[in-house]
């Protein structure tokens, strides 16, 4: 009984110095006087891989989801004769919803479980520790650039994703099913709101692209170095990012369009 | 040679990232730059307006030719008075064109549309619809369906 009682607590107390740890991970790597010179070529090299690479997943799956929504769409839609209404349905659930939140889940697959990795592995392999003994920051050299890719690359892939996906709805419900392509363009622009709709999803990709990329860095700065705590470490990044994408996607909902 | 490739691939990542706000801005929210750019203003009252919205359709035989701008109470008349701005190319819709509150389809979106009339002066910047026709209103239809069984 104590015994339980003791593991829970030890638990807890886990949990608050890891939350610790990461706070601390962050502001350490963030907040120091800005070196463009040797900061940019890093920055380019991490936006190539966790942005430019992930283009390619993002691309095919906005593709065929927005030709899903069309084709759903039109078959509800069309028993009660108004299929016209495709487009704004296909545009609003992306723009709102789909974009934001499957592109974040498909960032932390693709990307966060590769920094998690790498990050690990250099721990594993004294790497982080070696940068330290020539004198130079590990957070500010590997932490810090790989926040900045993940925070600027996720809302860029978020949009790239809407287009992608409301142009696979029209390529299903006009050049397909034959809806005319004047209406579906016209009840798009008439119901989606730039400030409303396409600021909001971007204000949600941001939120996601910090979470996710954070929870990536710290598990991955944090893990035990070993295989089976890189392994650990790997799986938990998928776990908690999809988690706190989910959940955060309802708060956010919830305080942008639930007026709450 | 290795950062050089990693460059363009980072270029083309951001140029497609602005291409998509662009494109997301213009074509799917229809965000225009330039907001009174071309066409000229034209007012109608009506009764009722059901359910039209600013930015929904004028349109001139089933094709766009404006968007309505605002709806307002005119105080003295104590009816809705709907701004539209029509696109400067129409420049043919006669002075005594009549106006209604339409609806696309069953549960589709209210537009007005714009039967022109015969006289051969045109409208300018300011006119006035007179002959206008309100929003059906499901509820007023039927009230009056029953009235009418009622009273036979």
């Amino acid at each position: 009984m104590i015994d339980r009682l003791q593991r829970v607590g030890r638990n807890t107390l886990d949990r608050l110095a890891a939350t610790g740890r990461a706070g601390q991970m962050l502001v350490q790597s963030l907040v120091a006087p800005p070196e463009p010179r040797t900061m940019f070529p890093l920055l380019v090299k991490q936006l190539h891989f966790v942005g430019v690479l992930s283009l390619v997943i993002i691309l095919v799956s906005g593709l065929f989801i927005g030709m899903v929504l069309g084709l759903q769409g039109y078959t509800i839609l069309v028993d009660y004769g108004s299929e016209q209404a495709v487009g704004q349905m296909v545009a609003l659930s992306l723009v709102r919803e789909l974009a934001p939140v499957v592109t974040a889940l498909l960032f932390a697959g693709r990307a966060g479980s590769a920094v998690t990795a790498e990050i690990g592995l250099m721990k594993a392999t004294e790497q982080l520790a070696s940068y330290e003994m020539i004198g130079v920051d590990p957070l500010r050299r590997i932490i810090a650039p790989r926040l900045w890719a993940g925070f600027i690359s996720l809302p860029i892939l978020t949009m790239i994703f809407s287009v992608v996906g409301i142009w696979g709805g029209s390529l299903v419900a006009v050049d397909w099913l034959g809806i005319y392509s004047g209406s579906f363009w016209a009840n798009m622009q008439a119901s989606v709101d730039f400030s409303t709709d396409v600021v909001n999803g971007i204000i949600k990709s941001l939120v996601f692209g910090f979470v996710v990329i954070w929870i990536s860095v710290f598990q991955g700065y944090d893990a035990i170095p070993t295989s089976e705590g890189i392994s650990k470490a790997t799986t938990r990044t998928v776990v908690y990012s999809s988690l706190a994408v989910l959940g955060l996607d309802f708060i956010l909902t919830a305080m942008m369009f639930g007026e709450i | 040679m290795r950062i050089r490739t990693l460059e363009i691939g980072v270029g083309a990542l951001i140029l497609a990232g602005v291409i998509s706000l662009v494109t997301l801005a213009l074509n799917v929210s229809g965000l225009s730059l330039s907001d009174s750019a071309g066409g000229y203003k034209v007012y109608a009252r009506f009764e009722n307006v059901g359910g039209l919205t600013e930015r929904a359709k004028v349109s001139l035989s089933g094709v766009p030719i404006g968007e309505v701008t605002a709806i307002r109470i005119d105080t003295r008349m104590l009816m809705a008075d709907v701004e539209m701005r029509i696109f400067s190319e129409v420049d043919y819709l006669s002075i005594d064109s009549s106006a209604q509150i339409l609806t696309a389809g069953l549960l589709g979106e209210k537009y007005i549309g714009i039967t022109p009339g015969f006289e051969e002066e045109t409208m300018k910047d300011g006119s006035r619809i007179e002959d206008t026709q309100s929003a059906l209103v499901l509820e007023e239809l039927i009230g009056k369906f029953l009235f009418n069984k009622v009273s036979e």
